[in-house]
């Protein structure tokens, strides 16, 4: 059997498989974006009782680790009357997971506004709001956007992990390939460019491009 | 659902056991790194373009894919070449490879961080690359990495639980293999989030202050 | 493009060989030309003191000497043995890393900055040098390294690392770490410019007692006029890479030729 004919006749499992990756990350991505400013925000509120929740958060999910915390959500949660389906149960993990990671940037980079321009913005009587919507967070976006491109690529190389509670993404056809076909390095093979082709030439570029973006517009570059 | 007490203490040694194994596992596999690690540092410092062309794409390609497809790849492509691997033997390998991608690029920041006047002192008493490294270099590059290589200790501490999906006697697979045998998941995955937690969070703190008295040893504040 | 190096002595003889001689020199990053064909002679024991506005090559010279950079065209020689090249099949060639590292021996040199190793103490960073590089016993670089800590006046602070002391004192640790290789020529490059006043003093004495009492060969860039005037044998101001005039202290500060000279003088002047 020759490379060619093996694409030819699993080809299309690879495909679906690709396309359940995507999706899983697009979800994972949103909910870790989600979860990453609201905690962001709170470890920085001058409420200690959201600040320490936040930061409670943070710590719990950054020390266990995300496939304790899949395995938890997906066999312990239905004891307690909470079944989720595959997919949810997947996204769910690696959102919540690296969001607690993401928040610890946003936090930093909110904190990376120099001292001058929470001063000149309520010199100008800005309110609270206002100030951060305007000035604050604009700034914080640009300066945190090259290490967000790090922790994307991680999010996308942790959705892996759904394969695990049997959601059909990538990594999962891979192995259910090499379980019927014995031609390990193929499909294993495979499976290892389809990430890297998506993290070094789509994931990237596209951060990248962002990052040119937002410097231009705020007036950085 | 409620919390087995009875069925904690029965369980309790096992687990402890094979957390002994997870440490095991995350200290080899980071030795691995460590070593792994540097060469692909010293590679990409070498003279000659190509090797640090081709160190640089490995590095890239494996920070792009995920560690689980990684550890199957490892694992399933010997045998096809004859090569038989322990579960033990191909989890080193794999993790051990994967980290010492990361921790390549903390030895190059720290390696750069060492100002060009350490260099050029080092030829005005007429040291050889090899002394400059070992004695002035290196030694210096060390606590800026130090934060760096922590936290990669802690990750690889937590990315362990991953070497269970090819059968590695770690805490994950003892939850797995309890939580199979006696139907209760709610137990051992509960005890291996918490043992996770709090060796990371332990851990976390220890090198915050071994950073600091490395330091303080170096006469650098 | 190959340069013709026939034309240059594989050493040079005769009873008058300077120390350093710099022979048609070259260096150039780009199309920027930083030093054009520079020839300069220093004899042993003679203090030669560079100076001229930023960006005229001065430091180059050092550096180079050092061999720091490497240059275009033309040979330097250190002792009569080419420090740049070396001989193969009676010509010339480009030194490879061997050559060079031994070459470079009689060479010691002090910075701008001090780059002193800042995890090792004032002892260790004057040991490190001749333990590793010259092959000297423990004992044998310790005893030199506490001599010439004792000579500079830092023995008392030998034990120090460099983030516990001033910067004159790192310096003056830097000017030992670079004797005890025990160099022919010493260099010093601008070694007082990134320290306070008030602690200049200490290191240009340091400096003026290896000029009298020691009679190093010794090249210096810088920028106090007045320190260049008292200890000089020879004063060269640079400009636009090229020696623009040179001469006796006395000569120069007094009675300067050169229009550019002229200026660069009385603005110096004018700025203190």
């Amino acid at each position: 059997m020759t490379y060619t004919s093996f694409l030819a006749d699993y080809g299309s499992r690879f495909v679906d498989g690709a396309l359940v990756t995507a999706i899983q990350f697009l979800c994972s991505l949103g909910l870790a974006v989600l979860v990453a400013n609201l905690f962001g925000l709170m470890m920085l509120s001058s409420n200690p009782v959201l600040r320490r929740a936040a930061v409670g958060y943070v710590e719990f999910f950054r020390g266990t680790s995300l496939l304790v915390q899949l395995f938890w959500l997906f066999y312990v949660l239905p004891l307690f009357g909470i079944t989720l389906d595959n997919f949810l149960t997947g996204f769910l993990a690696v959102g919540l997971n690296l969001g607690a990671y993401g928040a610890e940037l946003v936090r930093g980079a909110i904190q990376s506004v120099p001292r001058g321009q929470w001063e000149a913005s309520y010199a100008l009587s800005m309110s609270a709001a206002q100030r951060m919507r305007r000035i604050i967070i604009p700034q914080a976006f640009v300066t945190m956007l090259p290490a967000w491109g790090n922790l994307v690529i991680e999010l996308l190389k942790s959705t892996a992990l759904v394969a695990l509670i049997a959601v059909p993404d990538l990594m999962f056809e891979a192995r259910q390939l090499n379980n019927t076909t014995y031609l390990s390095t193929w499909t294993f093979g495979t499976a290892l460019v389809i990430y890297y082709v998506f993290s070094r030439f789509l994931i990237t570029p596209c951060m990248r491009w962002t990052e040119r973006i937002m410097a231009r517009r705020i007036g950085r570059a | 659902m409620q919390w087995d007490f009875a069925f904690t203490a029965e369980i309790l040694p096992k687990m402890l056991w094979a957390t002994g194994n997870t440490l095991l596992a995350a200290g080899m596999g980071y030795a691995i790194a460590a070593v792994i690690g540097l060469l692909f540092a010293l590679a990409q410092r070498t003279p000659l373009r190509i090797l640090t062309y081709i160190t640089r794409e490995i590095v890239e390609f494996i920070r792009s894919t995920p560690l689980v497809l990684q550890i199957f790849f490892v694992y399933y492509v010997g045998p096809e070449y004859g090569l038989y691997l322990s579960p033990w033997v191909a989890g080193m390998i794999a993790i051990g490879l994967h980290y010492a991608a990361y921790i390549s690029e903390v030895y190059r920041g720290g390696i750069e961080s060492v100002p060009k006047g350490q260099w050029e002192a080092c030829i005005a008493i007429n040291l050889t690359t090899m002394q400059t490294y070992r004695r002035i270099v290196l030694p210096q590059a060390l606590p800026p990495s130090i934060a760096g290589m922590g936290n990669y200790l802690i990750s690889i501490f937590k990315d362990t639980p991953i070497l269970s999906v090819i059968g590695v006697a770690e805490l994950m697979q003892a939850a797995n293999a309890v939580g199979g045998q006696n139907y209760r998941y709610l137990e051992p995955y509960t005890m291996v989030g918490v043992i996770f937690l709090v060796i990371s969070l332990t851990a976390a703190r220890a090198i915050r202050w071994f950073e600091a008295t490395v330091r303080r040893k170096l006469g650098m504040q | 493009m190959m340069e013709d190096l026939s034309s240059y002595p594989l050493e040079l003889v005769g009873p008058d060989i300077p120390m350093v001689r710099f022979m048609k020199v070259r260096k150039s990053y780009g199309d920027l030309i930083v030093l054009d064909n520079l020839n300069l002679d220093i004899a042993p024991s003679e203090m030669v003191s560079i100076i001229g506005p930023s960006g005229s090559g001065k430091t180059t010279v050092l550096r180079m000497l050092m061999t720091l950079e490497t240059i275009n065209g033309g040979v330097i020689y250190v002792d009569g043995k080419p420090l740049t090249h070396m001989p193969k099949n009676g010509v010339l060639v480009r030194a490879d890393a061997k050559y060079l590292r031994k070459a470079r021996s009689s060479i010691g040199m002090c910075f701008q900055h001090f780059n002193l190793f800042p995890h090792m103490t004032a002892l260790q960073n004057c040991m490190e040098g001749p333990v590793l590089a010259l092959g000297l016993s423990r004992r044998e670089a310790r005893e030199r390294a506490e001599e010439l800590l004792l000579m500079v006046g830092m023995i008392d602070k030998k034990d120090q690392h460099p983030s516990r002391l001033s910067g004159g004192q790192q310096q003056r640790v830097a000017i030992a770490r670079a004797l005890a290789m025990r160099p022919k020529v010493m260099l010093f490059d601008e070694v007082t410019s990134a320290l306070d006043p008030e602690v200049i003093g200490e290191v240009t004495n340091v400096i003026k007692d290896l000029v009298f009492k020691h009679r190093l060969t010794m090249l210096m860039v810088t920028h106090q006029m007045g320190f260049a005037r008292d200890i000089s044998d020879r004063v060269c101001f640079f400009y636009g890479g090229k020696i623009e005039e040179q001469g006796s202290p006395a000569e120069l500060f007094s009675n300067p030729k050169s229009k550019r000279t002229q200026q660069f003088l009385s603005a110096v002047k004018a700025a203190d």
